[in-house]
């Protein structure tokens, strides 16, 4: 059994991948029956491709803010739901369903809300900003990206951050009592040190999650208006598929990918090193 | 310590909850309404049930295709994957002390840093020219590419069943295969069930996979079928809608029944 597993992920996983590596050097469009060898000359062009750069940073733009927002947003959402309320149950129910719709879906509902319903109330309560829709503003379309990323990704992290709640020892809490902590020292001093690694795993997978966007950018803008909003993962499938870059975006891929561990590698060093000095 | 009822968080909870709740009940209320009611007020409540709008979505869509293929996507995936992928994890997690193994198991975790546009070219070219590019051959790949994290979540799993059982199983006679079926599978359903679950969300969901498979409009899934018909729907709000809502209610009955060991199950499957 191990060993066709092993086989096959090598054709359809392993073997793509190299393939990849491979065509990047090349300058083959996907369809002609010959290429040539280009070496790096892929790589130089990328380099100067503004519309590459372009796209890197609105991925980064958007993937920086969306994490620090998540993670922000959905330990808040923790504590609370870890907090002795009301319909505890049904709470959790429903800040957690937003996980099980498909990004696609949700992404074409907030179109809607952004397009017709956002303006309508900004004209009648008068406030400007709202009055016009901002997923046609390319100064501001990356904030409707944002919001619904956001919406939705809270789900996920928010229940990681409510198992890490739990594993707090609640004689902790009884300890500090004693000693007459607030709140906010609470948190400061016991929560939020005893939930490192918590922090750190989500910090890390709503990053690469993010910086790999795609779903959202296809239902709510297309990349639009002009190129504001095309992610990194836009760019290479609308010039892969479409733009006859079959050997360029390849080479973007590589980058890509050097990109995405190199961050992550990174965020993880930082990240464990900050849980051992707690 | 009996605690009292922390009613400051109780009402920044439900506030929130109106966060997540307007969205979804927006498109459930414009799915219900007429233009002209929709034109009105987006938000009020719909006066009357115009489940024409449903039945317009269905034929534009075609809706019953379109989920027929993705639920034999999403249950042949999830099937497969349960059965092929706890096999070879079971192989892996046992002899992890042996060179190869160990080899094998880092080879697959490693493969989850790949991102997925490096594979998505050349994948594209390789299932066309095997005649893979239909539900059949998108099933192969998602049970394929699940083995990269379900071995993961497997190995760690399988390593805390004591290994006395299958032992004793061995001294009475059962063979390799009988202790797997037997003795270890049943001993796995937690963590079975945390894989199904997780691998439903995902085929279900998918869009990009299927989207660059997918050659043949009958062979569409839910979500692709929404993003084909987009441009068809233009301003019928109603009928769009209406098929978001079809799109988007079989995940959120089965949440609805399943909803303990989804959430359970992320948090198993996440943690590890």
């Amino acid at each position: 059994m191990t060993v066709p597993a092993v086989v096959l992920f090598a054709v359809f996983h392993t073997f793509p991948a190299l393939q990849g590596i491979f065509y990047s050097f090349t300058n083959w469009d996907g369809l002609s029956l010959t290429y040539d060898f280009v070496g790096l000359k892929n790589y130089y062009y990328l380099f100067q491709d503004e519309n590459v750069w372009h796209s890197y940073l609105f991925t980064f733009q958007f993937a920086i803010v969306s994490t620090v927002l998540v993670n922000v947003l959905s330990l808040a959402i923790a504590i609370g739901l870890n907090e002795k309320i009301k319909f505890k149950n049904f709470f959790r129910a429903v800040y957690f369903l937003p996980n099980v719709l498909s990004v696609l879906i949700v992404g074409y509902i907030f179109n809607y809300l952004f397009a017709n319903v956002l303006p309508l109330w900004g004209e009648k309560l008068g406030i400007e900003a709202l009055s016009t829709n901002i997923l046609g503003s390319e100064k501001w379309a990356w904030v409707g990206i944002v919001i619904v990323a956001v919406w939705q990704a809270c789900a996920f992290n928010t229940i990681l951050y409510l198992a890490g709640l739990q594993t707090v020892p609640s004689e902790l809490y009884e300890a500090s009592s004693l000693d007459g902590a607030s709140k906010w020292q609470n948190f400061r001093h016991i929560t939020f040190p005893m939930i490192a690694p918590f922090f750190t795993i989500n910090m890390v997978l709503a990053m690469k999650n993010f910086l790999m966007v795609f779903d959202q950018v296809v239902a709510l803008t297309g990349g639009g208006p002009g190129r504001a909003t095309e992610s990194i993962s836009l760019h290479i499938y609308n010039g892969g598929f479409q733009g006859g870059e079959f050997a360029y975006q390849s080479a973007n891929s590589v980058i890509y990918f050097i990109v995405i561990m190199a961050v992550s590698i990174a965020q993880i060093k930082f990240l464990q090193k900050r849980e051992v000095d707690m | 310590m009996a605690k009292k009822t922390n009613w400051v968080a109780t009402l920044l909870i439900a506030v929130g909850a109106l966060f997540i709740l307007f969205p979804l009940y927006m498109a459930v209320s414009i799915a219900l309404k007429t233009p002209e009611e929709l034109a009105d007020s987006v938000l009020s409540l719909p006066v009357g049930m115009h489940v024409e709008n449903f039945a317009k979505a269905i034929k534009a869509t075609n809706f019953f295709q379109a989920f027929q293929n993705s639920a034999f996507i999403t249950v042949t995936t999830v099937v497969l994957t349960i059965i092929t992928n706890s096999m070879v994890a079971y192989a892996i997690a046992r002899n992890m002390h042996r060179k190869f193994f160990k080899f094998l198991y880092y080879y697959f975790v490693s493969a989850l840093f790949i991102p997925f546009p490096i594979i998505m070219l050349p994948i594209v070219k390789q299932t066309s020219a095997f005649g893979m590019n239909n539900p059949s051959g998108l099933v192969f790949l998602y049970v394929v590419y699940g083995i990269a994290f379900n071995i993961f979540i497997y190995v760690g799993y399988i390593r805390s069943i004591p290994k006395e059982l299958e032992e004793a199983a061995i001294m009475d006679g059962c063979s390799a295969w009988g202790v797997f079926w037997r003795v270890v599978f049943p001993l796995m359903a937690p963590i079975n069930a945390t894989v199904a679950i997780l691998t439903c969300l995902w085929a279900w969901n998918d869009f990009l996979l299927p989207l660059i498979v997918l050659s043949d409009q009958s062979d569409m899934t839910l979500p692709l079928v929404q993003y084909v018909f987009q441009s068809k729907f233009g301003t019928d709000y109603n009928l769009a809608f209406a098929s978001y809502l079809m799109a988007l209610s079989p995940m959120i009955i089965v949440y609805l029944f399943a909803q303990k060991w989804i959430i359970g199950g992320v948090t198993r499957g996440a943690i590890k």
